[in-house]
């Protein structure tokens, strides 16, 4: 069973995705065998003042996911997610969840080798 | 006594204040350089260094092979700066504030205390003045923790040595600023009368209003722009304690690296003047806590 993350606007695979990953809305987490997915809350994660990514990393490795898929990662999450073996894949805002599924299961989505965001943004 | 010596911005002059002030206190005096990110009061003072330590913070470090990831330090830490990954637990040392709440909460004691280097804390003497001073480490991104530090070694000085203390506080109204001038007897804020001077006087002031500290304002390069701050000044009852007139001496001297209270006998006075207006300050404050006691 292969699980992954997508930074999503909201919690079905129609929503967009969040182009941010710590300062997300909400994760929606992808069986892609079954396209089963369920959808986890970002909003404490939200207004905290430091350490974001860090949380948003925790709740997405908790789920047990073997990669996130979103616009822009940090270079503490990006630290973070490696540390924990979580491949990024990075550059799919401006589409839905669904298309950005799509896409990684036709392998268009490369696993990222460095943060594509500066630090405190 | 401790007086600091701040303002709302960098560049009024706050450096030389606190230099020329020191120069003609009289019993023993220490200055203390608190704005460790840009420390210059020595370049000022020319202090005959005497010693120096590095200061340091815990941070923690984790034995992963007895740790559960049970994650009670990871929901603790609001800071994020360890996070239980449940196939490891990370740190960022450099985001820690070393409280020590994730050494004490794991269950498992598998966080011992590491150590960050903070910067460096150095002392001396410059003829009669005791001199103290602290500096950030390249790269660390908090002042607070280092100041702390500074402060608890004048704290010893003082209980050594006796006598007042002059803070040369790191500029602007937030937390390093703060953090030097909140445990002062007297606040001194220096500014120029320009409108830009003005802003940051204004925020200043209303930063450091709540600690309820006597506050006082010092007028450099007195006859430039307006008179916004001194207007200002009447309205909210702050005293002005000296004014230092616009110069092209003082400017050169300020830039020499020189002392300005030893450039001239007027401006020798001006600071004998604003050291009395200060202690003046000090013992009316004095009288009014005993007043509400
Ligand atoms: S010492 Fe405090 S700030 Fe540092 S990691 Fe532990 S809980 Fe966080
Ligand atoms: S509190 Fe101790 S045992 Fe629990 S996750 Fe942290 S390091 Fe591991």
């Amino acid at each position: 069973m292969s699980k992954i993350a997508v930074t999503s606007e909201g919690p079905s695979l129609d929503d967009l995705v969040d182009p941010r990953f710590g300062r997300a809305a909400g994760f929606l987490v992808v069986d892609l065998d079954t396209m089963k997915t369920e959808y986890i809350d970002n909003g404490q994660t939200q207004v905290m003042a430091q350490g974001a990514g860090i949380q948003a990393t925790e709740l997405v490795a908790r789920a047990g996911v073997s990669w996130v898929l979103s616009g822009y990662v940090g270079p503490k999450a990006f630290q973070a997610l490696s540390a924990a073996g979580i491949n990024v894949g990075q550059n799919l805002e401006g589409m839905t969840v669904r298309q950005a599924v799509e896409r990684f299961k036709a392998g268009g989505v490369e696993s990222a080798q460095a943060p594509n965001r500066e630090a405190g943004r | 006594m401790i007086v600091s010596v701040a303002s709302g911005k960098g560049g009024t002059g706050k450096t030389t204040v606190t230099a020329s002030l020191a120069s003609v206190w009289d019993g023993p005096v220490h200055a203390v350089d608190l704005d460790v990110e840009e420390p210059n009061l020595h370049l000022f003072l020319n202090p005959v260094i005497a010693g120096a330590e590095k200061a340091h913070m815990p941070v923690p470090v984790v034995e992963e092979a007895l740790c559960t990831h049970c994650g009670a330090c990871s929901d603790l830490c609001q800071f994020k700066a360890i996070s239980d990954l449940k196939t490891l637990v990370l740190t960022f040392p450099e985001m820690c504030h070393g409280c020590g709440g994730c050494m004490a909460i794991c269950p498992e004691k598998a966080i011992s205390r590491g150590t960050r280097e903070l910067g460096e804390i150095s002392w001396g003497v410059s003829g009669k003045v005791h001199f103290l001073m602290g500096r950030l480490r390249v790269g660390e991104a908090m002042s607070p923790p280092l100041m702390r530090h500074v402060k608890a070694m004048l704290g010893r000085m003082l209980d050594a040595k006796g006598g007042d203390a002059i803070i040369d506080a790191p500029p602007g109204v937030s937390c390093p600023a703060v953090n030097a001038v909140m445990d002062s007897d007297v606040i001194l804020l220096v500014t120029e009368p320009t409108p830009f001077g003005f802003y940051d006087f204004e925020l200043a002031w209303r930063a450091f209003t709540p600690f309820n500290r006597p506050m006082g304002a010092v007028i450099n390069r007195a006859g430039l722009g307006n008179d916004a701050v001194l207007r200002f000044c009447s309205d909210k009852g702050i005293p002005i304690l000296a004014s230092i007139p616009y110069d092209r001496a003082i400017a050169e001297a300020y830039s020499q690296g020189r002392i300005i209270a030893e450039t001239s006998p007027e401006l020798r006075e001006t600071f004998v003047a604003l050291k009395g207006e200060i202690q003046a300050l000090a013992r009316q404050a004095g009288r009014k806590e005993a007043a509400h006691a």
